[in-house]
């Protein structure tokens, strides 16, 4: 008898074996994934949220119409084919595109996802005062309408040859109407509920939502792979700082993801070293540069400060001194310092994708102290006893500031020993980073202000076309008094022909001519010496090394894939 | 008694009106913006777009009275048809006042971070308490003693050396080295049965422990001086006198008498147990008030910075009443009327 039962259940043993390892994609086999945001989720709806941990936790749950791959390429994910001129989806005048639904995707309470989802999420984001963040997405656009139940037309009010705005990448996913078809304009905020626990047609959804917490997930019963996701929960944990988030990745193994790890290389790699994780990087359009004040930026200038009513900068106004404050930089030694594998040496405004980095401005990269003090002693810049070079009144004393962050003043501290070396005196400063990006007109510390001369941060653009990036720095986007300081043209650089190449670009629709116009743009703004740029930033986050399929992913969210994620057996 | 309670509630109306104003004044002066952490991508005109949205347009005393009257008449009324379960306020059309990270009512992300925090800075003021107050004791008692020097030693580090010290290094040694305890609070875990509270404790362990040797520190240390103030008394040499043991002098005599100001001591730190940990939290992500404080702060969320502040000044206000009315109560000597 015990020996019978001892038979049964060693091949029940076996059956359950061989079941677990044949159903190694099954949905819901691989248990709970745990993923670890050292800046807690608000909340889940990224039409009222833009910060970038709300828009990753979203995206687990509601999903665009196409995404962008890890190497910045479109995916279809609730259409069939991406809409081009090609396949007709896009019009012939560029003023239009019509995406193709795909048949049979169900929200995760099991209703059918439709077109007038889709015309209901551009709805939503339109309606007057609801302060919807991902406004930008959806510039231009005049009309969105359902042709039929799976065929969806957006119409532009200007010619768009790059029409991918509105309802691809994390920014603007689809919203289901019968949830939120009550939580228009003003009244958004109040839907808590549906804030929270978004009805969606990812892999995902939603158990329990502690904000600025924790979330819990089950996996989708009406998910469209049917063996996705691998994972039958998920927790999305919060809080703390990036340090304790990578040492419970790679050192505890508490953890299985854990996201943006700003770390100093060397304690990562200290880290990695007990091989419970594993490092992963990507690269996306991110630029640390220093951006160059062409106006008079002194407290003397008084209410004109840092316009173009305060007269040229004293020091900076000259060429050959911005050229040489930038070959004088090291950026090698600023990456290894404060980016390890996170950063590489750039002289570009727009470094990515491949066919917009353009290769004319790579003089750059190497550092050459000697060409940049004979720049400045050509330009008349005579070295002083005090070892700082002075032209008449002008003096090369520069005020530096940049946002309080460990890195970013290690970085300063390095440029002002390198500057030394060429005669500039820096004196650096750094304010709080919601001050800094606060944008509040009243303060005088916020980057579009620019009370001072130099300035460093990071920017870059969603998705994969810098177009609109480029056209931040046309002469009317200059922040100024008149328009409230707004404006993301912080170096106030004008030049007619560089906005009459931006329009040029507006109206161009083939890549490989969109290629070569940002290019030139690039290239004007890098030759000009508006801004000095220094390091092309990636994105670095730590995987378990259990973890399977993770495809770390700078151009859209980095759990894109997370359905497909599994557990190494 | 009554009356001086009822008198000293009367003036904390006033006091507590103009500490609400002046919170709202500081906040509103600090030159941070709930738009400032979003990602540069979106661009200006939005950004205004969303301040406007979030009711910044309004002059700063329309803002004010609109917060007053949402604290003090909204959330109240609300609380109260959640009681009664009946929505006779039609509490549905009723403005709460809301985050603006979160976009939900602030009271419910109180509510619901308040388990944390009383469980984890709760239990380590307990437990500092139990610890300190035999440690006093001893100290005193044996006084300059090799237990009173190291006892005096232990409370100067733990008072000296800060939390996120003490914490990092406890991470590392029992969670990274040993893996004894886990270094991330779980808060959806429910405690159901043994294992599952077996579980709680271990969680709970590292942070509890890194703020109780701050509060032993503390208390302990009053307790001391308290107990040496009384043992110089003319009642106790009396009692010796009389052939009382040492053991009765020190527990029933001197350690009754020693209490009163070390109870008041204890009433006014009750306050900081609601305002959390700050640091403490954050290193070990209980995620409790002093987390939900902090991230607001940083990411210039005003209305709950200044719903929860203001709600620790009611608290602190009416624990320094309740110190004094205790005082009153334990001993007999003093009198308010």
């Amino acid at each position: 008898m015990t020996k019978l039962r001892l038979l049964l259940t060693a091949s029940a043993v076996a059956l359950a074996l061989g079941a677990a390892t044949s159903a190694q994609a099954a949905r819901g086999s691989d248990g709970e994934l745990k993923i670890l945001y050292w800046q807690a989720v608000s909340i889940l709806n990224p039409y009222l949220s833009g910060g970038t941990k709300d828009l990753h936790g979203s995206s687990m749950v509601i999903e665009p119409l196409a995404r962008y791959d890890e190497k910045g390429n479109m995916v279809p994910k609730l259409v069939d084919e991406i809409p081009t001129i090609e396949n007709g989806g896009v019009s012939k005048d560029l003023k239009s595109i019509t995406w193709k639904l795909s048949k049979g995707i169900k929200w995760s309470d099991g209703t059918d996802f439709t077109a007038d989802d889709v015309v209901f999420t551009a709805d939503y984001c339109l309606a007057p005062d609801g302060g919807c963040q991902q406004r930008a997405y959806f510039s231009d656009v005049t009309k969105v309408e359902a042709i039929d139940p799976l065929t969806v037309k957006i119409t532009f009010g200007v010619p768009k040859p790059f029409p991918y705005g509105p309802f691809v990448g994390s920014q603007s996913p689809i919203l289901q109407k019968a949830q939120f078809k009550d939580c228009m304009g003003a009244k958004a905020p109040e839907c808590t509920d549906a804030n929270f626990h978004p009805h969606g047609t990812g892999p995902f959804r939603v158990t329990e939502f502690k904000p600025n917490d924790v979330i819990s997930f089950e996996a989708n019963p009406y998910y469209r792979v049917a063996d996705e996701p691998h994972f039958a929960t998920a927790v999305l944990k919060g809080g703390g700082d990036a340090a304790s988030a990578a040492r419970a990745v790679l050192e505890t193994g508490e953890y299985d993801y854990a996201w943006n790890l700003q770390v100093e290389p060397e304690i990562l790699a200290q880290m990695a070293q007990a091989g419970k994780g594993v490092i992963v990087s990507s690269f996306g359009t991110q630029v640390e540069r220093l951006e160059v004040n062409p106006y008079d930026a002194s407290a003397a200038a008084g209410d004109a400060r840092s316009t173009k009513q305060a007269g040229p900068n004293p020091a900076l106004s000259d060429p050959a001194v911005r050229k040489a404050l930038s070959i004088a930089i090291d950026r090698d030694l600023l990456v290894e310092a404060g980016y390890g594998e996170a950063g590489k040496a750039t002289c570009n405004f727009v470094p990515a994708p491949d066919i917009y980095a353009s290769t004319a401005n790579d003089w750059c990269l190497k550092q050459d102290i000697a060409s940049a003090n004979k720049l400045l002693d050509d330009a008349g810049w005579v070295m002083g006893s005090d070892g700082v070079r002075t032209k008449g009144d002008a003096r090369l004393s520069l005020i530096f500031q940049t946002s309080t962050n460990s890195v970013r003043q290690g970085s300063q501290a390095l440029i002002k020993q390198m500057w030394q070396q060429i005669g500039v005196e820096t004196e650096l400063r750094n304010t709080d980073p919601s001050v800094f990006f606060g944008g509040d007109p009243a303060s005088p510390d916020t980057f579009q202000k620019f009370y001072s001369d130099i300035e460093m941060y990071t920017n870059n653009f969603d998705g994969t076309d810098p177009e609109k990036y480029l056209a931040g720095r046309m002469c009317d986007k200059i922040p100024s008094p008149e328009n409230g300081w707004l404006g993301e043209n912080i170096s106030r650089y004008c030049d007619p022909a560089y906005d009459k190449l931006a329009a040029k670009l507006a109206g161009t629709g083939k890549l490989a001519d969109r290629a070569k116009i940002a290019k030139e743009m690039n290239d004007m703004l890098i030759e000009a010496g508006t801004m000095i740029p220094l390091i092309h930033r990636g994105d670095v986050s730590a995987r378990a090394a259990t973890l399977d399929g993770v495809r770390m992913n700078s151009w859209d969210s980095q759990l894109w894939n997370v359905a497909s994620w599994s557990r190494k057996k | 008694m009554l009356n001086y309670t009822l008198r000293r509630l009367m003036f904390a109306i006033p006091t507590l009106l103009v500490i609400s104003f002046i919170i709202f004044a500081l906040l509103d002066l600090a030159p941070n913006d709930p738009t400032g952490n979003l990602p540069l991508t979106i661009p200006p005109e939005v950004r205004e777009q969303i301040r406007q949205s979030l009711g910044l347009g309004d002059p700063f005393l329309i803002r004010y009275a609109k917060w007053l009257h949402q604290f003090f008449v909204n959330e109240p009324l609300n609380i109260l048809s959640q009681i009664t379960g009946a929505d006779i306020f039609e509490s549905a059309d009723r403005l709460r006042i809301r985050s603006w990270a979160t976009r939900s009512p602030v009271v419910d992300l109180i509510v619901q971070r308040m388990p944390q925090t009383l469980w984890v800075v709760g239990m380590s003021y307990v437990v500092g308490i139990l610890i300190a107050i035999p440690i006093g004791i001893i100290s005193a008692h044996k006084q300059y003693s090799i237990f009173d020097q190291l006892g005096t030693f232990i409370s100067m580090v733990g008072f000296s050396v800060p939390t996120f010290f003490t914490g990092v290094l406890l991470i590392v040694i029992f969670s990274v080295k040993l893996h004894w305890f886990p270094s991330i609070y779980d808060t959806n875990h429910e405690v159901t049965d043994w294992s599952s509270f077996v579980f709680q404790i271990r969680q709970m362990f590292l942070p509890v422990m890194v703020l109780a040797l701050y509060n032993t520190s503390q208390i302990s240390r009053f307790v001391r001086a308290s107990m040496l103030e009384n043992l110089n008394q003319d009642y106790v040499r009396t009692a010796r006198a009389k052939g009382v043991k040492e053991k009765t002098i020190l527990l029933v005599h001197v350690l009754r008498n020693s209490l009163i100001p070390v109870v008041t001591v204890i009433a006014l730190g009750v306050p900081t147990v609601f305002s959390g940990a700050i640091i403490t939290e954050q290193i070990f992500r209980v995620n409790g008030l002093g987390q939900l404080l902090i991230t607001s702060i940083q990411g210039g969320d005003i209305p709950v910075v200044q719903t929860l502040t203001f709600i620790f000044a009611v608290l602190i206000v009416l624990f320094n009443l309740i110190a004094d009315v205790l005082y009153g109560i334990l001993d007999p000597r003093i009198r308010y009327d």
